[in-house]
């Protein structure tokens, strides 16, 4: 991991995997109406550790065209990193179909609010950068 | 690369405003007794099926009775076909219409106004839920893009 991430630190890991999970979330909403579909879902502690602890999170090389040996690589997150699970819904319908709206928006709106404030963290922490290189 | 938010929000968007389409369809045709298939008109509806990311991030149909791996998830929705009701068309003794039979019967259409106007309703639902998810996102991607400023 490059020095730039570690120094944003937890947060900014912690946006890789909301933005996972707000993904997950929407195409939930998105299949509410697919039969036979399953909802998935990410647990947000083992996600965050794999991040964290970047054993597989991180791909070494991206698909950018890199030719010359100094070429720095940018890490990606790839998705089948974070193990996903199914939702067990609360009432089963006839179709097969395992998404209830209600709690989708509501998982939604809740990720949505801890992604704000993940990026609140993570704008101090570059502000603070920002000032130390400045020397203000 | 992987599906983006707005990639599976649009995705179900499109899927919904196809539903809308045909429910509009089939309430301007309830009352048809010939279409170009020669019979009365049959409702039609739509069949949703989810799409795939493959193991390269790849996005690809899903293959009925695949649940999808333990890390694949769906990327999206998409309209695998529109279907016909195959259910009886009802008839109604009508023997001065253009259209009846030599015993006098006329074949209806097989709409069912309450059904067609509660799917109307669950589309518009399901259309609004994939709108609201696109307008959240593009706000947290404008307040992300703000990181620093």
């Amino acid at each position: 991991m490059s020095s730039g991430a570690s120094f944003l630190g937890l947060p900014a890991q912690a946006l890789l995997v909301y933005e996972r999970r707000n993904q997950l979330l929407a195409n939930n909403i998105a299949n509410s109406d697919t039969p036979g579909f399953k909802a998935r879902d990410i647990d947000f502690r083992t996600a965050l550790k794999t991040v964290s602890t970047g054993t597989v999170a991180l791909q070494p090389r991206s698909s950018v065209a890199d030719g010359n040996q100094r070429h720095m690589s940018t890490p990606s997150v790839r998705s089948q990193n974070f193990p996903l699970l199914y939702r067990v819904p609360l009432q089963n319908s006839l179709d097969g179909n395992t998404v209830e709206n209600d709690i989708e928006q509501a998982a939604y709106a809740e990720n949505s609010v801890r992604y704000q404030a993940a990026v609140r963290f993570t704008d101090g922490r570059a502000k603070s950068l920002l000032t130390a290189i400045r020397g203000e | 690369m992987m599906a983006n938010i707005f990639d599976i929000a649009g995705s179900g968007m499109a899927a919904q405003n196809l539903r809308l389409n045909l429910i509009a369809s089939n309430l301007a045709n309830a009352n048809s007794t010939s279409s170009e298939s020669g019979e009365a008109y049959r409702a039609k509806q739509p069949l949703f099926s989810a799409v795939l990311e493959n193991t390269r991030g790849v996005t690809e149909p899903r293959v009925p009775g695949d649940s999808g791996g333990r890390n694949t998830a769906a990327a999206g929705v998409r309209v695998a076909g529109v279907v016909a009701d195959q259910r009886p068309l009802p008839l109604r003794y009508d023997p001065g219409h253009p259209h009846a039979n030599e015993a006098g019967y006329v074949e209806m259409s097989n709409v069912n106004m309450v059904t067609e106007m509660a799917n109307m309703m669950a589309a518009s639902r399901s259309y609004q839920s994939n709108v609201e998810i696109m307008n959240s996102s593009r706000q947290l991607m404008l307040r992300t893009l703000q990181i620093g400023r």
